[in-house]
């Protein structure tokens, strides 16, 4: 490798527009950039797991071939030559995709997903498949087959979850931009306890096509960056619609970087006085309502809101995301791919200990939710239940967006936790979504920014929740926002 | 009181499209196992379906011939089960929103009666793989060709009364869906197969213990399984062990003519319906429904009550014509050439009818075409040939010889109806026969006969009967 450790880090603390930019004057290759994080993975790795595949090989052979497209003049896409990394769940060709789970430790996917396709075709160079929680069920990245990730901002931490692998490779710049996935807060969780920026399109915004099912009424890809920009300038490569996701949405896409440097004047926001309930740490509840004075400071107005169904969310989605995740993972049975248990004695047998040993804890218990919600007798009590609660707090959400363009609050009630502190408490680790799910029941698009550390030093981020398909000025809040902080820039000091 | 038979069918009619009902799959049959199976059918992850408008559609045109409700917001649903040909773990289905609500089915009785049975609904589904047993040890193939294959269902109402019934209601919705174009009707191949539930009772009593007899696929076997299943129910009630019958689901072995048990009650899955996240439901307006509607062609019923008044045919003979679309394309388009349609309806229901019988074919595989047939009509009301003759003919052209005139042609069969030719024939065998002319006059008739069989031989049954019986009696009067 040709580059000393200051120019790697020079060029690792670039923005994917300050990349762009330098690639296409010449200052600096593809190869150069490439080799970059290659090395930060190769140095930095083992201390924070972030990755369950670095697709090195590819990534080299990649950057060969961008190189030479960008000087061809064949390629001059704003994502052109930037390296990325995808959470393991979205498929690869050729690649090793486990969706964090042992019963996937031998899956190559023989085709790509919709994303992936996409960032493929824009010119992005993958490094590799990002740590995740088994199958996205989990708030805390333990759950992985594939070992706990650790928070660059102190490794006794963890990075949250499901995304962890890719906040915190964003966080200790083991890539600049990761696509994450959220089904309950598995992006914004995440890219709040990193302290980097990560956006939940609206449901429908981004084709699920090749993304490994949870629970496919709230499943959303979405980037995770440093800062909102970066964000914009993937979004605009994988929204859109795409046909092989019946539920995927055909309203137009905008230009999410057009819009990043309007003004906030006349910013009506909205804060639900059940965010600020009790639950929230007292530490994180000051944070987060400096981060909205700031705002009002700029002329934004400020008003409370009433979001009366929100404590149900949690419940709802206990329901709903297990009964759903029950049936999509059923595919998982030993027959056509994945792991299947050693000399099978019959068909049964195959099924039963294939699934015994290939799920997770945390994954099984989701299936036995799932499966009992769904069971004769009480799907009527639960499942349709939890569906006409999930219709109220959709309408709350509704009705609260007539009188406001935003909404913000806390994305989690603490700060990153200690590895293993909530393990064996399912019911605490559910709890740490207790701010996300609802956003995600109704289908919204949601981010996490950063916003200031607690005394510990660990990141705190604010949740802001836009109108369906309003994915533009949520980015364009964030932005200004970090125009005026540098929260967002901040690295951890044993990773700088 | 006699026992009554109780009868309610479930259909599933594979529709006849190009493609898969949620992958882009070819759905042709007979391919090398797993040639036709995409990452969808084989479930890989990841992957999500994607609805064939042409099954909405092709369910529309059902539900509108049979009369019934459409649904106008369908929902696909999930049904949860693990078998190794079901690849996802679950088929998607319709289960509280179905394409097709209540409607009705009129078939016609042995005694010309006509009898309602009543639809409950019909729904989309996907169909399973296969299980291939042959060619492994101690182990199972699958062959995922035949996934997500989309099959419509059509459930009865316990409206039947009998193995006879159920024969004519099949048969009926077999016709139907052939006519609406939706499903090719093969029955050994699959495309049309049915469970039959059946239980007996006695009139003014509940319904008895339910068996359900699974995937028959012939007129023949639904008629066996029921007469051996209402026997079997009947005869362990009457031996007081009417206990033993239990509501389970049978398989009918046709070589011994029997069921057997496949699986009890106990054992029947709680498949865990709930809709499918990954389908958004099916939205359909009135003027969807009003655009298929002028798609439909002329349904059966409708078309029989035409044959009867348009070209005077009986109930009998416009019945057995409109059996099949293309047949009764193919009589409209012989009675039109030949301008006689009970000429047309005779031969068809007739000679053409038993010929197809004897060698097991179904009318689309009728090696003669209608212009063809027109062609031999013609021959018969010019007195060509005679009708005697026209057989022979037929045989001729169905053994692919040419059409009527050169078949005719080639065999000498050319009718003599030259009267002078007949004459001279005639002529011949008066003065032979003296003895015979000398009965004949003397007042016995029967030997008339006689003279008609020999005229006939001279002229290699050439000579046209009417002519010769004519001039055999002037002649013969002396």
């Amino acid at each position: 490798m040709s580059h000393t450790d200051s120019t790697s880090g020079a060029l690792t603390s670039l923005s994917i527009k300050a990349l762009h930019q330098g690639i296409t004057s010449g200052q600096f290759s593809v190869m150069e950039v490439t080799q970059a994080y290659l090395e930060r993975i190769e140095r930095f790795e083992p201390e924070i797991n972030a990755y369950i595949t670095v697709t090195k090989e590819s990534a080299l052979a990649s950057a060969v071939t961008i190189d030479n497209r960008i000087r061809a003049g064949e390629l001059s896409n704003p994502l052109a030559g930037i390296p990325y990394a995808l959470k393991d769940l979205y498929c690869t060709e050729g690649v090793l995709t486990t969706s964090g789970s042992k019963i996937l430790h031998n899956f190559i996917s023989p085709y790509d997903a919709h994303v992936t396709t996409q960032l493929k075709k824009a010119g992005g160079v993958l490094l590799g498949k990002n740590n995740m929680d088994e199958f996205a069920m989990g708030s805390s990245n333990e759950s992985s087959a594939y070992g706990c990730v650790r928070n660059p901002w102190n490794p006794e931490y963890v990075p949250g979850g499901s995304s962890g692998g890719g906040a915190a490779a964003v966080a200790a710049r083991l890539a600049p931009m990761v696509l994450g996935s959220d089904t309950g807060g598995s992006i914004r969780q995440p890219a709040s306890f990193c302290g980097i920026t990560g956006i939940k399109p609206t449901y429908g915004r981004v084709s699920r096509y090749g993304m490994i099912a949870f629970a496919s009424s709230l499943d959303q890809c979405g980037p995770m960056a440093v800062s909102a920009e970066d964000c914009a300038l993937t979004l605009n490569a994988i929204a859109g619609l795409d046909e092989r996701d019946s539920t995927c949405s055909t309203e137009p896409v905008p230009d999410y970087t057009a819009t990043l440097n309007q003004p906030l004047t006349g910013l009506r926001i909205g804060v639900p006085k059940q965010f600020f309930a009790e639950g929230l740490n007292n530490e994180v509840a000051t944070i987060i309502q400096a981060a909205i004075k700031a705002f009002e400071l700029q002329g934004a107005t400020v008003k409370e809101i009433d979001l009366p169904n929100s404590h149900l969310a949690v419940p709802v989605y206990y329901i709903i995301a297990p009964a759903e995740a029950s049936s999509n993972l059923s595919r998982f049975d030993g027959v056509r791919y994945g792991a299947r248990c050693d000399n099978p004695q019959d068909l049964t047998d195959m099924y039963k200990r294939t699934r015994a040993e290939g799920f997770g804890e945390e994954v099984k218990r989701r299936i036995m939710i799932g499966t009992y919600a769904l069971s004769a007798g009480y799907y009527d009590a639960y499942y349709i239940k939890a569906q006409q609660v999930r219709r109220l707090i959709k309408n709350d959400f509704v009705q609260a967006f007539n009188d406001v363009d935003v909404i913000m609050g806390p994305c989690a009630p603490t700060a990153a936790f200690k590895l293993g502190e909530k393990v064996n408490d399912p019911v605490a680790m559910y709890l740490e979504d207790l701010y996300t799910i609802p956003v995600s029941l109704a289908g919204l698009p949601g981010m996490s920014i950063p916003v200031g550390f607690t005394q510990s030093g660990l990141p705190v981020g604010m949740q802001l929740v836009g109108n369906y398909f309003d994915e533009a000025r949520l980015l364009n809040i964030a932005h200004q926002y970090q125009q005026l902080t540098d929260w967002h820039t901040r690295m951890p000091a044993q990773f700088a | 009181m006699e026992w009554e038979t109780v009868i309610g069918l479930e259909i599933h009619a594979q529709l006849a499209t190009n493609s898969k009902i949620f992958s882009g799959s070819s759905t042709a049959y007979g391919a090398e196992p797993n040639t036709q199976a995409s990452l969808l059918d084989l479930a890989m992850p990841g992957t999500l379906p994607v609805l064939n408008k042409k099954a909405v559609e092709f369910g529309i045109k059902l539900g509108l011939a049979l009369g019934a409700e459409i649904g106008k917001h369908s929902v696909f649903a999930r049904k949860n089960y693990f078998y190794p040909d079901l690849p996802k773990g679950y088929q998607i289905s319709q289960y509280e929103f179905p394409i097709v609500g209540k409607g009705q089915l009129d078939i016609e009785l042995e005694d010309g009666t006509v009898k309602r049975i009543g639809i409950t609904r019909a729904h989309l589904e996907e169909d399973a793989g296969k299980s291939v047993h042959e060619g492994f040890v101690n182990q199972s193939g699958i062959d995922l060709n035949r996934a997500s294959t989309p099959l419509l269902e059509i459930v009865s109402e316990p409206d039947i009364r009998s193995a006879k019934e159920a024969v004519a209601y099949v048969k009926k919705m077999h016709s139907l869906v052939r006519y609406l174009g939706i499903c090719d009707g093969n029955m050994q191949e699959g495309s049309f197969r049915c469970d039959v539930n059946v239980s007996v009772h006695k009139p003014g009593t509940p319904f008895g213990t339910r068996v359900e007899i699974k995937n028959l696929n012939s007129f023949r076997f639904i008629e066996r399984a029921i007469h051996h299943e209402v026997a079997r129910h009947i005869d362990l009630i009457e031996a007081g062990k009417g206990h033993l019958l239990v509501q389970e689901t049978r398989l009918f072995d046709p070589d011994k003519g029997e069921t057997r048990s496949m699986r009890s009650k106990e054992d029947v899955n709680d498949y865990r319906y709930f809709p499918d996240p990954d389908l958004l439901p099916i939205l359909i307006t009135d003027a969807d429904i009003d655009a298929v509607r002028a798609d439909l062609p002329e349904l059966p019923d409708a078309k029989k009550a035409r044959f009867m008044s348009e070209y005077g045919l009986s109930a009998y003979d416009a019945g057995l014509l409109v059996q099949s679309r293309e047949e009764g394309e193919y009589f409209e388009a012989v009675a039109k050439g030949s301008g006689d349609a009970k000429l047309t309806a005779n031969w068809m229901n007739g000679e053409v009818a038993a010929r197809l019988n004897r060698a097991e074919l179904a009318f689309e595989q009728l090696p003669i075409s209608a212009e063809a047939l027109v062609g031999l009509l013609k021959r018969i009301q010019d007195n060509t040939i005679s009708g005697k003759m026209a057989k022979d003919v037929l045989e001729a052209m169905w053994q692919g010889e040419g059409d009527a005139d050169s078949v005719i042609e080639a065999k000498g069969l050319k009718q003599i109806t030259d009267n002078s030719a007949i004459e001279a024939i005639i002529d011949e065998i008066i003065a032979a026969n003296p003895e015979q002319v000398a009965q004949y006059r003397s007042g016995k008739d029967k030997v008339f006969g006689f003279f008609v069989g020999q005229a006939m031989k001279a002229s290699k049954g050439k000579a046209n009967p009417a002519t010769l019986n004519d001039i055999l009696k002037q002649k013969l009067a002396g």
